[in-house]
């Protein structure tokens, strides 16, 4: 008997606690909507009638358009880079584990703890001309996303067996050729958890744009969707229809891929 | 043989790349720190410790001690609230519960993977003092004593900065420890049961010891996230009500905002010895993690 209450009290408790983590989402999508007046206090409550056109006046004012090719721009280009220049140099670094390899390794890695001194890298930004543009900014998060990337590949290529590398080269095969045919193909679990998280970071990331980016046509979602809201913070049901176009994406990927983003928040945290 | 197989200039790439957009940044930094540049100015002169100085002597109404106060209280607190939390509900998933475990598990992690903009931009109006849900809802229970001026009162702002991180990132730290528990094997449970101990002491005696490298490697990255916090102060607060929630990258951000380069820089310079010598320990760590 009492065991049966336990059970009970702990899916109760489950329950609350995920309603309590989707609340905000929930409230997002059926404020987006309500109309202006409705949506004034970001109630819980189902819209009276649904004003789909909210989603067209947003798409319109919030220039989204273009913010989302931009975002879909940044996110899929630094990640295509970021993976292949990270998987290049763990796959040597790992294999090939001389005295310097290992200290340039750890060099890589201790990126993950480092700050990054945004204010000193405008002026790097300027030197090389790359401020207020878009190649900028795909290479500066290429650069960020390296090394976690290097860290997760290189623990990755240790249960590929070199015997692989070995045969590969008898076979007459060049060093390129032996990565991009052989190992490469091989990588790609490991491939696609650092991907989807390495999309979805930059899909939400916030900060680079706000340093280096003026023009708003060069504008990523979440700048877009901030300088909507300063234009118009009186009005949630447009807020909110701008931010479930932003997240509707993430949420879509999360769902489908959620196997892998779990696995890859646990690796490197738990062995095994 | 080896270097011929595996050329380092494979590692070229990732290396410019490194160099130019993390360290590069952060050694220039360390030179512009002892320095006035500014955006008023294209002369950059050198100044010793003045920058320093004017971080730690806190005068002017630029009270840089009070943010680096602020940065500490957010890092521990919200260290202790995640890792609390997150615990208890990865043992209810985990051992708790016969159905929808999974189910949950994605529910929860989902504030993870949304941008930090719109979980503050949300926040900000459920924590409306006047028509937020969380004040309208917590009246309707009879509970109105309880409802605050959230984000708008100096004592309240900063707690609930850290109330709302702890929503968005509890789920994330629940799932690494979900993945350490179910490393845990079975049959030490199974063996304590037998001998008769109750589940707080099974608790108390395997899951927390067993657990202990996985819960060191959460605080650390409870951290480092911590101590770098941006977005959710700047969106939630912008630093207010007056400076009662600025942080350090938000003042960083200020500074740099303003046009004071040389203060930004000095800041972040401090950020990253500080982080440095942190992060020395974490990759230590992780190291071991994955050799063994």
């Amino acid at each position: 008997m009492r065991f049966r209450w336990q059970s009970i009290i702990n899916h109760g408790l489950a329950i609350f606690v995920s309603l309590l983590m989707f609340i905000p989402v929930y409230l997002v999508f059926v404020n987006s909507l309500k109309s202006k007046t409705e949506a004034a206090s970001m109630g819980p409550a189902l819209p009276a009638s649904l004003n789909w056109a909210n989603f067209a006046t947003v798409i319109e004012r919030g220039k989204l358009v273009i913010a989302f090719g931009n975002s879909v721009l940044y996110a899929v280009a630094a990640t295509v880079i970021g993976l292949t220049v990270a998987a290049l140099a763990a796959y040597v670094l790992s294999r090939n584990r001389t005295r310097t390899n290992r200290i340039l390794y750890f060099f890589i890695i201790a990126g993950i703890a480092m700050p990054v001194n945004f204010v000193a890298l405008t002026k790097v930004m300027q030197l090389l001309h790359l401020i207020n543009s878009q190649l900028g900014i795909i290479l500066l998060y290429s650069a960020f996303s390296i090394p976690f990337n290097v860290f997760l590949i290189y623990a990755f290529i240790q249960t590929i067996p070199r015997e692989l590398d070995e045969a590969a080269i008898i076979d007459g095969c060049s060093p390129i050729r032996l990565f991009f045919s052989v190992i490469f193909p091989l990588l790609t679990p490991v491939l696609v958890t650092a991907g989807v998280l390495g999309l979805l970071g930059i899909w939400n990331e916030f900060l680079v744009p706000l340093y280096y980016l003026n023009r708003s046509t060069h504008w990523p979602m979440t700048l877009a969707v901030y300088n909507f809201f300063g234009q118009f913070q009186s009005d949630w049901s447009l807020v909110s229809a701008d931010i479930v176009l932003t997240i509707l994406p993430v949420i879509l990927i999360y769902l489908y891929a959620q196997r892998y983003i779990l696995a890859g928040m646990t690796a490197g945290s738990v062995k095994g | 043989m080896r270097s011929r197989t595996y050329p380092l200039y494979f590692a070229s790439g990732a290396l410019i790349l490194y160099l130019l957009f993390y360290v590069l940044p952060s050694l220039m930094g360390f030179y512009y720190a002892f320095t006035d540049w500014n955006s008023y100015s294209s002369e950059v002169n050198f100044v010793g410790l003045e920058n320093f100085k004017t971080i730690f002597s806190s005068g002017a109404g630029q009270n840089y001690l009070l943010f680096i106060r602020n940065t500490v209280i957010f890092t521990v607190s919200t260290i202790i609230l995640k890792t609390g939390i997150a615990l208890g509900l990865a043992v209810l998933l985990t051992q708790g519960l016969r159905h929808f475990s999974y189910f949950h598990r994605v529910i929860m992690y989902l504030p993870a993977v949304l941008p930090m903009l719109v979980v503050a931009l949300v926040f900000k109006s459920i924590l409306n003092p006047a028509t937020g849900l969380l004040n309208v809802t917590l009246r309707n229970l009879g509970l109105g004593f309880l409802a605050q001026r959230w984000l708008v009162d100096v004592h309240w702002a900063l707690p609930s900065v850290i109330g709302v991180d702890t929503w968005r990132r509890v789920g994330y730290i629940m799932v690494i420890l979900i993945a350490g528990l179910q490393a845990i094997p079975r049959e030490y449970y199974e063996a304590a049961s037998i001998d008769g101990a109750s589940g707080w002491a099974s608790f108390r005696r395997i899951t927390i010891p067993l657990l202990m490298p996985v819960l060191v490697v959460t605080t650390v990255l409870n951290l480092l996230y911590g101590l770098k916090v941006f977005d959710i102060v700047f969106v939630l607060t912008n630093g207010g009500p007056g400076r009662a929630t600025d942080t350090v990258y938000t003042a960083i951000f200020d500074e740099f905002s303003k046009g004071r380069y040389g203060v930004a820089t000095a800041l972040s310079s401090l950020l990253f010895v500080i982080m440095i010598v942190l992060g020395y320990f974490v990759i230590r760590l992780m190291h071991r993690e994955v050799e063994e």
